[in-house]
């Protein structure tokens, strides 16, 4: 996974709450087989009217907001489906900040598997946050992890909470598959143990298509 | 040991290293065609291999046709996901349920149908209805591809522990309020996001009251309250409806199990995080008005006046939803007409559904002004009970579609889409912008109330007609 820890970059501001990840990335870009490519796609429907000509209304194709990399957010953002195509998206079109109230715990969990920063402030600071960027041009912020910190170039700043564990594997870029797999041993362990409830009982009669254990 | 809720005694007894955030054991893997191509991939390129195969099950559900499936898949990223996901089976031993399959279903429906949900069990699925699966008292819970890659390689999961949420509903319902009228009452109640962080424990004389499906339709909604797993205690409910099933254990295996389920559920001293209350009686049938689920008023109710609003961010939220929806505020919502009908998904496509659906229609007519009424059976097990009861006879004398099984127009990955401007009453369990199709209109409901509406060609207070029953 690609290492986060700092980021300085343009803010855009989507003033929505709710922002499900079928908004983000719509369901018929879900029929693909890759994790790459998905920025085109982002916000699809909001983004663009019939034939993917740009909505001029929608905030992301303002000119003064190209490219952005920090996304800034309302409550509960990036609610509904697990798609992970939503933080792929998200990373694709160039964003390595996402900064909400509050975030879905899927798509929270997405980012950090994604090389995202997703940061939760409280409301007020949002607000100030939407404000900054609605009234300045060119507004920007850097987002520092090992300090926990977020600031402009007005003096604004604003410290963020982090699960340690999270920020550390961020910062390292970790390969969490292959942390879980040092512990072999110990699920190996744990699967002599717990046998009977992992069983399988008597599947006969059941139609799989290919049933590889026959 | 301190008294413990039943999320606490399932994570306990799956912790393979505690830690923050501890790996914990995963009982069930499901995968399906659409969040798991990548998965495989990632596993391959890293030269890692599946662990448990034995204990991952595949099935074809999001894009499948449900309709004439001996023809090619024109749809060809559709059809390289169907082959993507046969290849990867084959390659790494794992069982797939294609759309030929007697067992094929949506990926929700079909876990319990064949036991392979039981209770005590941690499920994963790259899919957030996952937790569906805990009615059984399982802990089940939608993850991310990259932790569907996660959960190949190794069978455990990173995970931080949540906190804990008890919705005890007492009371009871009242004819015509169905389990989807009581968990969108919830939703209405706590907000798209009053779950977040949380694992929803149902539990009252309201919830202990329902049937098994009942209780999925219950537990399926809980991500739309914001909640990753719900779960309900297992009860002699629970071990009648997993008697006898293709994976439960049979004979005195099975009383070993019943005794190890009766000790899951929460001990009378636990505590919760947070608790809500609600009263089943003063549920009525549930309509959603806005573009997520938490915009939902009673169908007696009106479309809201966003100016009603206190939070400005709400008002401004209502106000677009109003705009994407076509409603004029005020509008009573027994005055809003239809064009389509579904009942389907993983909400309401199981048999009691159908049985309930099937009781309202019975030698009645779809409202000729409907474009379409469309009954998609959760799983070809569903389907074929439903025919040897002669429920397909009754939807289709009444003029309704009658279909394979499959995801349909819940998502409208496949041909089932709804038009753009084109207002659907449909028993899934998401009313975002486009889930139907762009520029479709969805309004959630139950399958009684959906029947009902197909009939009128607008909604009804299914109350006043008199239809027993149905979850
Ligand atoms: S029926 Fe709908 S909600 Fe359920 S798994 Fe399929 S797409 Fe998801």
């Amino acid at each position: 996974m690609q290492p986060f820890s700092q980021h300085t970059g343009l803010v855009v501001p989507l003033d929505r709450v709710n922002v499900d990840t079928d908004q983000m990335v719509p369901k018929q870009f879900c029929k693909l087989l890759t994790r790459e490519g998905y920025g085109r796609m982002l916000f699809y429907d909001w983004r663009y009217q019939d034939g993917e000509v740009p909505n001029p209304d929608f905030v992301l194709n303002w000119p003064r907001y190209q490219g952005a990399s920090i996304l800034l957010g309302r409550a509960n953002l990036g609610c509904g489906s697990s798609r992970e195509h939503a933080a792929w998206a998200t990373h694709d079109y160039g964003f390595r900040v996402v900064i909400a109230p509050s975030f879905a715990d899927i798509y929270y969990n997405n980012c950090f598997k994604n090389g995202i920063l997703p940061v939760t402030l409280p409301g007020p600071q949002v607000d100030e946050l939407f404000r900054r960027t609605e009234q300045n041009q060119g507004y920007r912020l850097t987002v520092d992890l090992p300090s926990q910190t977020i600031t402009d170039e007005q003096g604004l700043r604003l410290t963020f909470t982090i699960d340690p564990f999270r920020k550390d594997a961020l910062l390292k870029g970790l390969d969490e598959i292959g942390l879980s797999l040092q512990d072999g041993e110990r699920i190996s362990g744990y699967e002599k143990k717990h046998q009977p409830q992992a069983i399988l009982y008597d599947p006969s009669g059941v139609d799989f298509t290919a049933d590889v254990t026959q | 040991m301190p008294p413990r809720t039943l999320y606490e005694k399932i994570w306990d007894a799956h912790l393979v290293v505690e830690a923050q955030p501890a790996l914990i054991y995963i009982d069930r893997h499901l995968i399906h065609e659409g969040t798991s191509p990548q998965a495989f991939a990632g596993l391959k390129a890293a030269g890692r291999k599946v662990r448990r195969p034995d204990l991952t099950f595949a099935v074809m559900d999001h894009s499948v046709p449900t309709k004439n499936r001996h023809l090619p898949i024109l749809d060809s990223n559709a059809a390289a996901q169907f082959e993507a996901l046969a290849r990867n089976c084959r390659e790494t031993g794992v069982r797939l349920f294609d759309m030929h399959s007697r067992n094929q279903g949506i990926v929700h429906i079909i876990g319990p149908e064949l036991g392979l949900t039981q209770p005590g069990q941690t499920i994963v699925c790259g899919d957030s209805h996952t937790s569906t699966h805990g009615a059984f008292g399982t802990l089940a819970f939608g993850i991310g591809t990259s932790e569907v890659e996660h959960v190949l390689a190794t069978q455990c999961l990173q995970q931080f522990k949540s906190k804990t949420l008890l919705v005890r509903v007492e009371g009871k319902r009242r004819r015509g309020v169905t389990a989807k009228d009581v968990i969108l009452a919830i939703i209405g109640k706590i907000g798209v996001a009053g779950g977040t962080g949380h694992v929803i424990e149902y539990g009252g004389e309201a919830i202990r009251a329902l049937s098994m499906e009942g209780r999925m339709t219950v537990c399926n909604m809980s991500i739309e309250a914001g909640a990753r797993a719900g779960m309900v205690a297992p009860d002699e409910t629970t071990f009648t409806y997993l008697e006898g099933r293709p994976f439960v254990p049979r004979g005195k295996d099975f009383q070993i199990a019943v005794d190890y389920w009766k000790s899951l559920g929460s001990d009378p001293e636990a505590k919760y995080d947070r608790v809500v209350e609600l009263n089943a009686a003063e549920v009525a049938p549930q309509v959603t008005w806005g573009t997520n689920p938490g915009m939902v008023t009673d169908v007696t109710g009106r479309v809201p006046v966003p100016a009603s609003f206190a939070d400005p961010v709400d008002r401004q939220a209502a106000e677009r939803a109003l705009e994407y929806m076509g409603l004029k505020p005020g509008t009573r919502i027994m005055d809003i007409p239809l064009d389509r009908v579904f009942i389907g998904s993983c909400t309401n496509s199981r048999i009691e559904d159908l049985r309930a659906a099937a009781r309202v229609v019975a030698g009645k007519k779809v409202a000729r002004t409907l474009k379409q009424a469309l009954v998609v059976p959760g799983s070809m097990q569903v389907k074929a009970q439903a025919e040897k009861e002669g429920l397909d006879k009754v939807f289709l004398d009444a003029g309704f579609e009658w279909r394979d099984a499959g995801c349909s127009m819940c998502i409208a990955m496949n041909d089932d889409v709804l038009p753009a401007g084109e207002r659907c009453a449909s028993t899934s369990n998401r009313n975002f912008e486009g889930r139907q199709g762009k520029g479709g209109r969805t309004h959630l409901v139950s399958p009684l109330m959906a029947a009902a509406a197909a009939l009128e060609g607008h909604f009804v207070d299914i109350r006043q007609w008199r239809v027993d029953g149905g979850e």
